[in-house]
């Protein structure tokens, strides 16, 4: 009896310091925003937030494309597969509080690629940010989502030019470049649109032009003559800037051209206006239109490889102008995965404080957009601005 | 005396208060900007014709509001659908091909009329469905019933029509006889708003007339009065509900077609704010008064057109255009705190109210 006893004691004694030196010493997370964790097999995990519905729709679907795609190269990360998650931002603030609550609702999500408007980024990278995840925009450009006094929340980067740049760009290019003295901006309340507008008065007036309006339209409008013969009777300014969307720009572009005193005035818009749908909604009226928008003048191999891949995966030559930046924004994070996360087995261990300390340090990162450099506040562009001519339903890049 | 102050409700006060400081900040921003003169005489005329246009649009729609609304007592939230679905199909189907062809320039007004009777035909079809699917088998249903109906009809029209022709915009081709402008004594108006505004007058003239001097409209306003007496004068009150949802949908598909020509652009979404604007203008007008409707539609296109510019530039508020719907609404607010009953509207009775 005492035998048999001691007999089934000692065997518990023997499967238990079996079992412990299967397990090896249980994963401790020390991270102080948590840790995230794959399983063997499990993929890892991303989403995106791009606009993929309504007018502006091609600036959405182009970026995911572009993050798709990075999935494709990528191929495998430590073992793992890369899965995405897609979610519409709307383009709207509403869209991106909603599409922010939804990701951070699945802790298994790593880090977000988003959004694609500004408008939408200001709400989601609050919520993201609180959440502890990471997100890089590849197309949010409004000043205040780096500005650490403005919208700036702790995890938020963008490989997008910052419209700082591109604003100064476009007014050096109206000062110097068509030689105009008086010019007026319309924005549509956004934050991009906003910020972009803003900074392209004060930079013009910098350089010894003058703003004779600064003025602003709604979301949805679609009668802009008041407020286009405000601008006529301000004036009539000789160059007119509106980087707004596909819907208002379309009723900007067609009515300025009805209204008296703007007949001749130089119409320009951003890249929030550079894809298919917006040469359709502009019509004939938009020809000789001038916009500004990164510079796409990418070259080397992994960029023809990319293009080539796009044209036959998806039928059709880029839709809009963001594609290579979400490349960039997926690459960027898959960077940052593969040093920071913690090897255990099969299954992998990766923190979010360390993800996000990465990604901001993340510099000299050959992209398809140039060398990647983070700031403290997430911006990473190495920018480039371009201006093109809408000529015969076509852009045609003419400066610099 | 001090009994009739302690008689003076807080509320009451606190909505004199209100009043007073919107008839003052409109008054003083008004009287502001006529000092400061910002404008040459040309703008504003464009801006006011330009609110006439978008007003009269604003007032076909409407029509359609105070039309079901007299009839049912419902507010059909569904109905600046009818107002997108005409046009978007017709200018998926009709306008882009014929323009491409080559045939809208050379037949403009064969091409209109087609544009105009596919239109009308959409939006009278889709209206007609909705009204026999989603609100007849709810007619005995409580009041909030089919408004909450209404407001999934709306929901459910936008996306289908968003699934079956896409989420872009639609370029709607320019008529090369209607661009440009011309001199009316010495008021130099764009060619499309006097094709508007003259369409919505005459729209409207035969709608009056066809409500007032018809059978089949005297057989509308007899079920407005009462469904019940008019069945038993054997008055088919179905087919009279019918007939008013297709006129205002009729109604809408016209006033669609003219907003293509002034606007030349359009999209699945395009019904939303018109309708919401629509409704708005029916209520400022006295919901269920057809003159009502027209003169609230026009008030509203005006006030959102000149508003901004005369009430806030001279108060130097930046940006006042964006501000233009509060504007409008602020408007609502006052003509009902004076005139609960809209402006042409009669106060209605306990049963109908």
């Amino acid at each position: 009896m005492i035998k048999r006893s001691f007999i089934i004691v000692g065997l518990l004694v023997i499967a238990s310091m079996a079992l412990a030196a299967c397990g090896g010493p249980a994963f401790e997370c020390e991270d102080p925003i948590g840790c995230v964790t794959y399983g063997p097999d499990e993929p890892i995990r991303i989403a995106s937030a791009l606009v993929i519905s309504g007018p502006n729709t091609d600036l959405g679907t182009d970026s995911q494309y572009g993050v798709e795609i990075a999935i494709d190269f990528k191929g495998e990360i430590l073992g793992h597969s890369v899965e995405l998650q897609a979610e519409d931002d709307g383009c709207s603030a509403e869209g991106g509080q909603a599409a922010g609550q939804k990701i951070v609702s699945d802790p298994t999500i790593l880090a977000v690629v988003g959004t694609s408007c500004s408008g939408a980024g200001v709400p989601m990278s609050e919520v993201v940010s609180e959440a502890g995840y990471a997100m890089v925009s590849p197309s949010n450009t409004a000043p205040a989502l780096t500005d650490p006094d403005q919208a700036f929340n702790p995890g938020y980067l963008r490989t997008a030019h910052n419209d700082k740049v591109q604003g100064k760009a476009m007014a050096e290019f109206a000062f110097n470049v068509l030689g105009v003295t008086s010019a007026a901006a319309i924005h549509d309340g956004d934050p991009y649109t906003e910020g972009l507008a803003r900074v392209f008065a004060d930079s013009f007036e910098e350089i010894g032009g003058t703003i004779v309006e600064f003025t602003a339209v709604n979301k949805g409008d679609t009668d802009m003559r008041p407020v286009l013969s405000a601008v006529a009777a301000a004036g009539p300014p000789e160059f007119l800037y509106y980087p707004v969307f596909t819907a208002e720009g379309g009723f900007l572009t067609k009515q300025a051209k009805e209204v008296t005193g703007l007949e001749n005035t130089i119409l320009a818009a951003a890249d929030g206006m550079i894809s298919d749908a917006a040469i359709e909604a502009v019509g004939e009226a938009g020809e000789g239109m001038y916009f500004s928008g990164p510079d796409l003048s990418f070259s080397g191999s992994v960029y023809e490889d990319f293009i080539a891949t796009y044209e036959e995966k998806y039928g059709a030559k880029p839709i809009s102008v963001f594609h290579a930046h979400a490349f960039d924004a997926a690459n960027m994070i898959f960077a940052c995965v593969e040093e920071v996360a913690v090897q255990d087995g099969d299954s992998i261990h990766i923190g979010r404080q360390a993800l996000r300390t990465c990604l901001y340090a993340t510099s000299g990162f050959e992209g398809i957009t140039g060398t990647i450099t983070c700031n403290e506040y997430g911006d990473c562009a190495d920018p480039k601005i371009s201006v093109s001519q809408l000529n015969s339903g076509a852009y045609e890049r003419i400066w610099p | 005396m001090l009994r009739r102050l302690q008689d003076v409700n807080v509320l009451d006060l606190v909505l004199w208060v209100f009043r007073a400081v919107i008839i003052v900040i409109v008054v003083w921003g008004t009287i502001a900007t006529l000092i400061e003169n910002p404008y040459p005489a040309q703008t504003w005329t464009e801006t006011i014709v330009a609110g006439i246009a978008q007003g009269s649009l604003y007032a076909l729609i409407a029509i359609g509001y105070t039309l079901v609304y007299g009839v049912l007592f419902m507010i059909n939230f569904a109905h600046g659908e009818f107002f997108m679905s005409g046009i978007m199909t017709a200018t998926i189907f009709l306008a882009q091909p014929m323009s491409e062809t080559g045939f809208l320039d050379n037949y403009p007004v064969l091409s209109l009329l087609l544009i105009t009777i596919v239109t009308m035909t959409v939006s009278v079809a889709i209206a007609l469905l909705t009204e026999r699917v989603a609100y007849r088998p709810l007619r005995k249903a409580p009041r909030l019933v089919p408004l909450i109906t209404a407001i999934g009809a709306s929901f459910f029209w936008q996306y289908f029509f968003r699934g079956l022709y896409g989420s872009e915009v639609k370029p709607f081709p320019q008529l090369a006889s209607l661009a440009g402008k011309v001199s009316l004594g010495g008021i130099v108006i764009l060619k499309t708003h006097i094709v508007v505004i003259v369409a919505a007058i005459l729209m409207l003239i035969g709608l009056y007339g066809f409500v007032m001097r018809t059978k089949t409209g005297k057989s509308i306003r007899a079920v407005a009065e009462n469904k019940d007496v008019a069945a038993l004068m054997g008055i088919d009150v179905d087919r009279a509900v019918s007939i008013t949802f297709a006129v205002g949908a009729s109604m809408a598909g016209i006033a669609g077609v003219l907003y293509a020509i002034v606007f030349r652009q359009v999209h699945f979404f395009m019904g939303f704010i018109p309708g919401i604007k629509a409704f708005t203008a029916a209520v400022l007008g006295g919901i269920g008064s057809i003159p009502g409707a027209a003169l609230g539609g026009l008030f509203l296109g005006m006030f959102e057109s000149v508003g901004p510019g005369l009430f806030l530039e001279g108060l130097g508020i930046p940006a006042p255009h964006q501000l233009k719907d509060v504007i409008a609404f602020t408007m609502l607010v006052l003509v009902l705190i004076f005139r609960p009953q809209g402006i042409l509207g009669e106060r209605l009775a306990e049963e109908k109210a």
